[in-house]
């Protein structure tokens, strides 16, 4: 659906994408993450032939954005960053306006725009001015505008920025099961959405692409398992740090007090999981346990780990 | 084309809405009536010599003065309101030529062009009724006094849609138009203001002014010169608005 080879954007003398390329099969939900300025939204206006490319090309369902624009454009549903709209239209006619733009025409358009309204929940505010609309349902607007023409592919440039939490979980719903029908890119800062929604990811930093995967693996490349956090009541801290240490897979203990529990954390090997032979150490010593748990590895260690922000 | 009607309708619209549109055609109308009265007041002082109502209303300063000041009104927010608001972006993703919204853009300023001129007609229609006497002294007068109000008008937009291209800031577009088209406009009076200058030079700035077609025009007299001139200005401005459109996104 998408195909992208070496494309790069510069400003003057700043590079904003610096030749990446990556392909997007149909169907797919592809999240797309970095820091911001890593070039995200930049490329997204790339496909969705807003910018012209410096150099390299992108296609689009087999058109090229530079070149056969019109007929890529026919295809994408694009909601910019900020969702930006005209406040004096009202919601309807605001709909009707963009389909009529896109090509949707006469009885086809009447079902879309009810179709659209119904999907993204805009039936109680159809009559109002989009420039009154609470900031949740201008994101809506936004949605229903890209979805219009039954494009197939959206992309959606922080869909869900500047929503609470309910609304966010809606619009999580909403590009779930949009994603039956179309192939979607959708760049985000909530990690958690991305691993929610997103069947692949890519993280993109300073221009690049530093990984292309699905979440699960992406987790699994950085450590194959978390650490492991034992809260005992031990005899001795020091015997019972070493008897720990002798587990096959631990690679390292290290133990603090808390009052009269003692807190280790437990350093793995590489797909080790030794927290059954960590119970039966616990058992056979005939220490009380309050806590035996592992630390998983989540996104955002992954996103830390790849885009380095200390730097 | 119907998406072309489809961006065209959208502009139209959106200028009947703002509450501005109104106050300009109310300010307008106030201007070119007050136009109308001088006019009138005119032709009956004593030593006139014998001049149709017509060629006077477009020939007084009055009429020059509401003439040049409403282009930056209207052209002012075509483009650089999209660019500050980013729905440019929305608009430019959909599948619409760069050609088809500039057109609509630009059509859309000239449709509130013919709106504010159109109830001057009403002038000397009644002027008719009260009198008895038509207004013009033939019907070359009428048009070629609103042919060459529109040829004008055509250029002076397009000059105001350049000037809102190239810039994101509404005051910005409306200086730059206003600036541009009193320099366009005070450059035919040259030779009024210098009337020492040589022959040439005088011919030169004449060819022009749009004082000169205006004078010539609403006598009836219709010179294809400057028509040819104004259509191709027209069409010039607009090619330039065009490349300076392209331009901004590939540089944004």
């Amino acid at each position: 659906m998408i195909k992208v080879e070496n494309l790069t954007k510069r400003y003057g003398g700043f590079t904003a994408v610096n030749g990446i390329s990556f392909e997007v099969g149909k169907g797919e939900i592809v999240g797309f993450l970095g820091p911001n300025g890593a070039g995200k939204s930049t490329t997204m206006r790339m496909l969705s032939c807003y910018l012209p490319p410096t150099s390299g090309r992108a296609e689009i369902a087999g058109f090229d954005v530079f070149k056969q624009s019109l007929k890529a454009r026919e295809r994408i549903g694009y909601m910019p960053e900020n969702v930006p709209l005209y406040s004096d239209m009202r919601v309807t006619e605001y709909l009707r306006y963009r389909a009529a733009l896109k090509g949707v025409r006469g009885r086809r358009m009447k079902e879309r725009i009810g179709d659209v309204m119904d999907l993204c929940g805009l039936r109680d505010v159809e009559r109002k001015l989009v420039g009154n609309l609470s900031k949740g349902y201008r994101q809506r607007v936004g949605l229903a505008d890209a979805m219009v023409h039954e494009p197939d592919l959206l992309i959606l440039d922080e869909p869900t920025i500047g929503l609470d939490p309910n609304q966010i979980r809606q619009v999580r719903e909403l590009i779930k099961n949009l994603g039956r029908h179309h192939t979607i890119l959708i760049s985000t800062h909530i990690l958690p959405e991305v691993e929610l929604t997103c069947s692949r990811v890519l993280i993109l930093n300073r221009g690049r692409i530093e990984a292309s995967d699905a979440p699960e693996n992406l987790r699994a490349r950085l450590h194959a398992t978390g650490d492991v956090r034992l809260e005992a009541k031990v005899a001795d801290l020091e015997k019972a740090k070493d008897a720990l240490a002798e587990i096959a897979g631990v690679r390292s203990v290290t133990a603090t007090e808390e009052g009269e529990w003692a807190v280790f954390a437990v350093g793995t090997e590489i797909d080790a999981d030794p927290r059954e032979a960590i119970h039966a150490l616990a058992v056979k010593q005939n220490w009380p346990v309050r806590e035996l748990s592992r630390n998983r590895v989540t996104l955002e260690d992954v996103f830390t780990e790849i885009t380095h922000p200390e730097e | 084309m119907r998406k072309f009607f489809t961006l065209w309708k959208r502009e139209v619209a959106m200028v009947f809405r703002s509450p501005a549109a109104y106050v300009i055609l109310f300010f307008f109308l106030l201007l070119t009536g007050f136009n109308f009265y001088q006019t009138v007041n005119l032709i009956n002082q004593s030593g006139m010599p014998r001049l149709s109502v017509l060629e006077v209303y477009f020939n007084t300063p009055y009429f020059w003065f509401g003439f040049v000041l409403p282009f930056p009104l209207i052209t002012m927010r075509l483009f650089a309101e999209e660019y500050k608001l980013g729905t440019i972006e929305a608009l430019m993703t959909a599948p619409v030529r760069d050609t088809q919204v500039l057109l609509a853009k630009y059509l859309g300023a000239l449709f509130f062009y013919v709106v504010l001129w159109a109830p001057t007609g009403l002038y000397f229609l009644i002027f008719w009724w009260q009198t008895g006497l038509s207004a013009g002294s033939s019907p070359g007068v009428f048009i070629g006094s609103y042919a060459m109000l529109l040829l004008l008008g055509m250029f002076y937009l397009a000059i105001g849609c350049l000037a809102s291209a190239l810039t994101r800031n509404q005051i910005v577009a409306a200086i730059i138009s206003f600036v541009a088209i009193s320099l366009l406009f005070f450059w035919g009076l040259y030779s009024l203001w210098f009337p020492n200058v040589s022959r040439l030079l005088r011919e030169f700035t004449e060819y022009f002014s749009p004082i000169a077609h205006m004078a010539s025009f609403s006598q009836g007299l219709l010179d294809t010169r400057p028509v040819v001139l104004y259509l191709s200005l027209t069409a010039l401005t607009l090619f330039f608005t065009f490349q300076v459109f392209q331009y901004r996104r590939w540089k944004v």
